[in-house]
């Protein structure tokens, strides 16, 4: 996992956020002060993990310090909440892609580390037949 | 309270000089800027150093190598708007009363390739959400949704820009391009193709600023800096400068370069329509035309029929990046604003030549980026 505590895996993985008790905002990863109102403690959820895309594009090239292969779908999801996540693609080819189309969360491993562990992290994918 | 002009600017050229270090365009810069503004040692009481990578001290090690210390030297970072934000301390001081004459300046030796940021945490970068170039793709991804901005409209922008930036000794690339070639170039961030984005690169620029005393009938029409402002980003806004995790599904949320852009016009009790010339922050030729919108140039949505008509070329009644911008002149984060405040100065002067915007006089300066920052900068003559 590329950092506790920003996701669940599992049979049904979702996202780690907080909701604040103030102002009703949601947040992504969890915040320890709501960044809208300055309301602290806000509640923490578990995200829905699905949503549709609103904005798309690839990585061509590798990054710095990044893992896992390249070209690399990365995007925007809107999630029921009322916010709208950054978040790796499953799909690196933005052709394939449409606005507003339902996307799936989904934890995907980017490589095997020395230890032999699988480095994971969260991923939104098309959903299938959509 | 009191009036704050430019007397006198200096640059060192933008592009990659192997074996010139920080310190040495610095020098390059300053002293030019401190003998058009006539300033000798002891003639200014306060020096601002912009820049992000120079390291502790950047502005320091000018100083002491001009024999020039004793007074106060504060490096300023605020990524790409160092030289707005350093700007904008130098500009207040003089106006509260604290200084005559202050001495800013910029200088910068980026790394070369993907900028790489302390900005992000390892696990940012190791999942691949650090990739800057992607946040530009996501960008201009949305004004081809909301703009009806196409790849055509974005590698205009770059002809536009290097056309400009081939009568322009101080920038990187004096080239022109065609569109064919900037669509030829291998795709970056879709929709971005690689000619679309600005190199990182090196320069310095300084300006030196004093306060008015309004008894200098001597030569020419001071040049007054009528607004300085930097602004940082409001919450929900998923693709600002401060690159978040996450952010609202709220389009009213108004960016950093909006909000500094609304409070110089305020500043300088001006608006856009008052303009002659802009320099605007084009990391990418997507850039450029969200910063018409966000500054006001165009209504939302309405940026690309703004560069369809030609309003933003040099010809044209709002010539956007005279200099070539950063998609001619690359980028050295601490210098660039000053690069463009120094292009503006020359343009009011009319010392620009075949890049010249006929009888300039209300010029604004805008750069934006990580933090968020964004600076905006209105001069006039």
């Amino acid at each position: 996992m590329v950092r506790a505590g920003l996701f669940t895996d599992g049979t049904s993985p979702a996202l780690l956020g907080s909701r604040c008790a103030a102002c009703g905002a949601h947040h992504f990863p969890r915040h320890d002060t709501c960044p809208y109102c300055a309301a602290e403690d806000p509640v923490p959820v578990e995200l829905s993990d699905h949503g549709v895309l609103w904005a798309w594009t690839a990585v061509t090239s590798p990054p710095p310090g990044s893992l896992g292969p390249t070209p690399y779908g990365m995007g925007v999801v809107e999630l029921p909440e009322g916010i709208r996540v950054i978040t790796r693609l499953t799909e690196s080819d933005p052709g394939a892609l449409s606005a507003g189309q339902p996307m799936q969360l989904q934890i995907v491993t980017l490589e095997r580390d020395k230890e032999g562990d699988d480095v994971i992290t969260f991923a939104f994918a098309p959903v299938a037949g959509s | 309270m009191n009036r704050v002009v430019i007397s006198g600017v200096g640059m060192h050229p933008f592009g990659r000089f192997e074996g010139v270090s920080t310190t040495d365009m610095g020098v390059l810069a300053v002293r030019a800027a401190l003998r058009e503004a006539g300033v000798t040692k002891g003639g200014f009481q306060a020096a601002f150093c912009g820049t992000a990578y120079g390291g502790v001290a950047t502005g320091h090690k000018v100083l002491s190598r001009l024999g020039m210390t004793g007074m106060p030297i504060v490096d300023v970072e605020a990524g790409c708007a160092s030289g707005g934000a350093a700007l904008m301390l130098a500009a207040g001081a003089i106006r509260a009363g604290q200084y005559d004459t202050v001495l800013v300046f910029g200088t910068e030796k980026m790394p070369r390739g993907i900028i790489r940021s302390s900005f992000f945490e390892p696990w940012q970068e190791e999942a691949g959400l650090a990739a800057t170039p992607a946040f530009f793709g996501l960008r201009a991804h949305r004004l081809t949704m909301t703009s009806g901005v196409t790849k055509d409209h974005l590698a205009a922008v770059v002809v536009k820009n290097r056309r400009h930036g081939a009568a322009n000794p101080d920038a990187m690339y004096q080239k022109e391009i065609t569109a064919d070639d900037v669509l030829a170039s291998r795709v970056v961030c879709e929709p971005l193709h690689l000619f679309m984005l600005c190199s990182p690169n090196e320069g310095a620029a300084a300006v030196v600023l004093t306060r008015h005393d309004g008894s200098s009938g001597a030569s020419a029409a001071p040049i007054t800096l009528a607004g300085a402002t930097l602004r940082s980003h409001l919450p929900g806004a998923v693709l600002s400068e401060s690159t978040p995790l996450s952010g609202l599904t709220d389009d009213s949320v108004p960016s950093p370069s909006t909000l500094a852009a609304r409070a110089a016009f305020e500043e300088a009790g001006l608006g856009p329509a008052d303009l002659d010339v802009v320099e605007c922050q084009d990391t990418d030729a997507a850039r450029e035309l969200l910063s018409y919108e966000e500054l006001g140039l165009c209504e939302p949505g309405g940026s690309g029929a703004l560069l369809d008509s030609g309003a933003t070329a040099l010809g044209g009644s709002l010539p956007v990046n005279p200099s070539g911008g950063l998609l001619s002149k690359g980028e050295p984060l601490g210098a660039s604003a000053l690069g463009q405040v120094v292009e503006l100065v020359r343009q009011v002067r009319g010392d620009c030549g075949v890049r010249q915007v006929d009888g300039a006089r209300v010029a604004l300066s805008h750069t934006v980026g990580r933090g968020a920052n964004a600076g905006v900068v209105i001069l006039t003559r």
